[in-house]
């Protein structure tokens, strides 16, 4: 039977003792598909993703690749390939050896192991490095060698563990770009996991947030950030001001949140005696005049406490009447407050649709 | 401190001089035309090395019997101990490094153990337990169990009983460094368990092997007092050289010193090329 | 169920040679000595138990002389071995650099994986009365007749240092590489004079390194047998070689047996006593080494 889905993940499980890792998860991946798993560490992606290699076993549920169940499959003969945290280059082997080393143990001739790793490795962009030692390698080159090794074996899967973990800052940067493009031009499917929600949200086209064994909420990238399901993939995906209160009236689809200093906020969503209310930075507006915010159902004043200046990224941190946290908003740098200061008096306000509000 | 005083260069100097004296004097005296090895100097000579005996009424250590018999019974000793060190080494490393089972950090401590034993209690703890098992075997078997009676193979288990700790630790250091993963890639990438072993973590390993092969032999060599209590009647050659140098021996002594010293440091450079290589 | 009893199988296959190794040439045998060391020959060929050995070695003054005598010259060669290494380990640790310091190490390294007897045989030429340093005396007028080196304790405690050193040097630089140069620069900023500093921050830093060099030292010093006997000649009266004396020339074992189990007795409470004192334990002691 043909399958429409390159892996299919039927409610499984993992315990270890009583603690499951992972807990009842199910979905699937599309051909082509770039999917991230997205979680703090020790929520269980780890886990997943050593199921999925085969390295752990699920204590139940179902592990289906192309329609094929994966259970009591070793991972030597899964066609799922695996980029690992550390790369796990062989230090013993050249470079067009490591690259060449799935084929020949699928038995392949050695001359033409060689042929096609020197091909695969001209495709990454590492023509001519096959002689050398993987010491000798830089970051960014390691990466790429990693992924040519599984991408050789053309499997219909590539796990890839937190692969840029290991890179500074500007490496990282860029590696999010290329491995997207990688993804793009072998057109194979991607399964990342990683703790880092930029990476995630840049590289993938759907994503799933995970806490404590469980997924939170399975979307794209866009859909997570502006439709959190849970208040956890609410604070966890991007920057927010996060809001306790409890929740009071609700109508016209709005819905009323009073703060412990009685201030109120009106939001979208639903809320019980407990509730949390969430707003983006960039959702805050900022003005001096408190009559050009007239037309918001949220406005405060407040005070500059602190500014954050990051280029194009640049915040506000402002002690507002009524909060018991500074609100953090986006500073615009080309706008008219550019220059504003600490203890500078300034109004802020948001619609209602931008306040996400849950019960807690 | 980063500026060392005189005094302190000076006796620096003056440790590095003792140090080596007592080689220096070895090696010089093996080339010295007298019957003695001791001043004064009475001219160059290879007699000591490839003599037939026909100046000194000698014969040099190339040709004499007893002490080629004596080198070759130290390889006979060495080889079989470095061979059962690194490949008992390895198992117990796997065991140290690899195995989860209750008792293990027992086990552990026992490996240490012979470290603490003093030479001659292992000889003599060794001799007196084969001798009472080798005297219960030949009266229920009925025959003559005499590889187990003091001779080369006894002496082979009493190095054994040490040397193999040393293997241990080196194969050990060696395992634990290894990163895991690097298997599971390997096995990921479609090879099979044995394939794993033969073409990630054995050559992964290779330097340490070679390493306390290494180590095992030298020390296999050098060993004495183990040795002297399990020693039959073919002597290995530290055997054989205390045995001459109780009663006073021709600069043949110093020749074969010097042979030994020449092949453990062809094998301690081997060592720090191979230590190098693993870095 | 079959996965588990495979992995059991596994575990058994891996553990059999330390099993057999540890069992067949530790255990046993010290066992064995044991037992032998409480038998006593009633008649010939027949044996009893008994504490008849112990209480020869208390009656009989040569042989526990020769034991305090053993332990005592142990104690003062591992300390002058810890004095004479210290200024060379704190040198190649911390002032010497790059291929200086790995010369230095590995020149320390050399003479001792050359056998014992050669080193041992290098002194007799040096020291004895027909020797080098006798020939050089005459020589330069200081001595009119051959002067005899040999054959005294200043011989004997001489080869017992010299073997020792390496086995001090090694763990000490070891321990001293480890102290990070800022906290001796840190000692000095707050006003300490070189002496302070050497006393209150290299040496505690150092401890772990110099346990381990002298419980090695000590262990290997104990039970030394060639280099007693063969610089110390009749003078030498090594506890070792009273073991020898009743196993190999007397063929008393029980006896010997006893002397056996007393050198072990002394050299683990030496042990056990440093690493008490000190708070260390033996298995990072010994990674030190």
């Amino acid at each position: 039977m043909a399958s429409s889905t390159d892996l299919d993940i039927v409610n499984v499980t993992k315990r270890f003792g009583s603690h499951a890792a992972v807990d009842d998860v199910s979905f699937s991946v599309a051909p082509g598909e770039f999917f991230s798993i997205l979680g703090p560490s020790g929520c269980g992606k780890t886990t997943l993703m050593r199921m999925i290699a085969g390295f752990e076993h699920p204590t139940s549920g179902d592990i289906r690749i192309r329609g094929q169940s994966m259970i009591g499959v070793p991972a030597n003969k899964r066609p799922v390939n695996m980029v690992f945290q550390s790369l796990a280059l062989f230090p013993m082997m050249s470079v067009g050896e490591n690259v060449a080393y799935g084929l020949t143990c699928r038995g392949v001739s050695r001359a033409e192991a060689d042929e096609r790793a020197s091909r695969m490795l001209e495709r990454v962009g590492l023509k001519g490095f096959g002689s050398r030692r993987v010491t000798a390698l830089s970051g960014g080159q390691r990466q790429r060698v990693a992924i040519a090794r599984c991408l050789v074996l053309e499997p219909t899967l590539v796990l890839l563990d937190e692969p840029l973990g290991a890179l500074d800052l500007k490496l990282r940067e860029h590696m999010k770009i290329e491995l997207k493009q990688l993804q793009g031009t072998f057109n194979t499917t991607f399964a990342y996991i990683t703790h880092d929600q930029s990476e995630a949200l840049v590289m993938s086209d759907r994503i799933a947030v995970m806490n404590q064994g469980r997924f939170e909420q399975v979307g794209s990238p866009r859909e997570l950030y502006h439709n959190p399901a849970t208040p956890f993939v609410a604070s966890f995906v991007g920057e927010t001001n996060r809001l306790q209160g409890e929740a009071a009236a609700a109508s016209n689809g709005t819905i009323a949140v009073r703060l412990p200093s009685g201030a109120v906020v009106q939001g979208q969503g639903k809320g019980a005696a407990k509730a949390l209310a969430f707003v983006r930075p960039e959702a805050v507006a900022l003005a001096q005049d408190p009559a050009s915010l007239s037309n918001l159902p949220n406005r405060f004043e407040g005070r500059v406490s602190a500014v954050l200046f990051d280029g194009a990224a640049s915040s506000l941190l402002i002690d507002t009447t009524g909060f018991e946290q500074p609100v953090r908003a986006v500073l615009p740098q080309a706008g008219p407050l550019a220059g504003i200061q600490v203890g500078a008096p300034v109004h802020v306000g948001w619609t209602a649709d931008a306040m996400k509000v849950f019960a807690a | 401190m980063n500026r060392p005083s005189i005094t302190w260069k000076l006796y620096i100097a003056a440790f590095y001089l003792f140090l080596f004296a007592p080689l220096f004097v070895v090696a010089i005296f093996a080339f010295n035309a007298s019957p003695f090895p001791s001043p004064p100097w009475r001219g160059f000579t290879l007699e000591w090395f490839t003599g037939s005996g026909a100046v000194f009424g000698k014969p040099g250590v190339l040709v004499d019997p007893i002490w080629l018999e004596s080198i070759g019974n130290s390889f006979k000793v060495a080889i079989p101990v470095a061979l059962l060190a690194v490949l008992l080494g390895t198992v117990n490393a796997w065991v140290l490094e690899r195995a989860e089972f209750r008792g293990k950090t027992f086990v552990a401590m026992m490996m240490l153990w012979p470290l603490v034993i003093p030479g001659v209690v292992l000889g003599i703890s060794i001799l007196a337990f084969f001798s009472r098992v080798t005297n219960g075997l030949e009266d229920w078997l009925q025959t003559d169990l005499d590889f187990l009676r003091p001779g080369l193979p006894l002496v082979v288990l009493g190095q054994l009983s040490f040397i193999l700790t040393i293997a241990t630790l080196i194969i050990a250091a060696r395992l634990r460094k290894f990163d895991r993963a690097l298997e599971e890639a390997a096995f990921d990438l479609g090879a099979s368990r044995a394939r794993v072993l033969r073409t990630v973590t054995l050559p992964f390993l290779s330097p340490a092997l070679i390493g306390a092969g290494l180590v095992a032999l030298l020390m296999s060599f050098e060993n004495f007092n183990t040795t002297l209590m399990l020693v039959g009647s073919e002597a290995p050659l530290p055997i054989a050289m205390y045995g001459q140098m109780r009663e006073g021996a021709s600069p043949a002594i110093n020749a074969v010193s010097l042979l030994l010293m020449l092949g453990v440091g062809g094998i301690a450079s081997v060592f720090a090329l191979t230590s190098k290589a693993e870095r | 169920m079959i996965a588990k009893q495979a992995s059991r199988l596994t575990l058994f296959l891996l553990l059999a040679p330390a099993i057999l190794w540890l069992g067949l040439l530790i255990v046993l045998p010290h066992v064995e000595i044991l037992v032998l060391s409480f038998s006593e020959r009633v008649a010939p060929r027949v044996y009893a138990f008994g504490f008849g050995n112990y209480l020869e070695f208390f009656t009989e003054p040569l042989y526990w002389r020769t034991f305090a005598r053993t332990a005592f010259m142990s104690i003062l060669v591992t300390a002058l071995t810890l004095v004479l290494a210290f200024p060379i380990a704190l040198y190649i640790a911390r002032v010497a650099q790059g291929r200086l310091k790995a010369m230095l190490l590995l020149l320390c390294l050399l003479p001792f994986w050359v056998s014992e007897l050669v080193r041992t045989l290098g002194w007799m030429i040096l020291l004895r009365e027909t020797g080098v340093i006798s020939y050089a005396l005459r020589s330069m007028g200081v001595a009119s007749q051959p002067v005899e080196l040999l054959y005294n304790d200043g011989a004997v405690i001489l080869g017992l240092v010299y073997g020792g050193l390496l086995f001090m040097i090694v763990p000490l630089a070891n321990a001293l590489e480890s102290l990070e140069p800022a906290v001796v620069e840190a000692g000095y900023d707050l006003g300490g004079s070189r002496w302070t500093v050497l006393r209150r921050i290299v040496i505690p830093h150092a401890m772990p390194g110099i346990v381990a060099g002298c419980i090695i030292v000590f262990m290997l010093t104990v039970g030394n047998f060639a280099t007693p006997v063969l610089l110390g000649g009749k003078n030498g009266l090594w506890f070792t070689e009273q073991i020898y004396a009743q196993f190999i020339t007397r063929f008393n074992w029980p006896q010997g047996a006893a002397f056996g189990m007393l050198l072990l007795l002394l050299s683990s409470a030496i042990v056990w006593l440093g690493l008490r004192l000190t708070g260390q334990s033996l298995g990072t002691t010994l990674k030190q080494a």
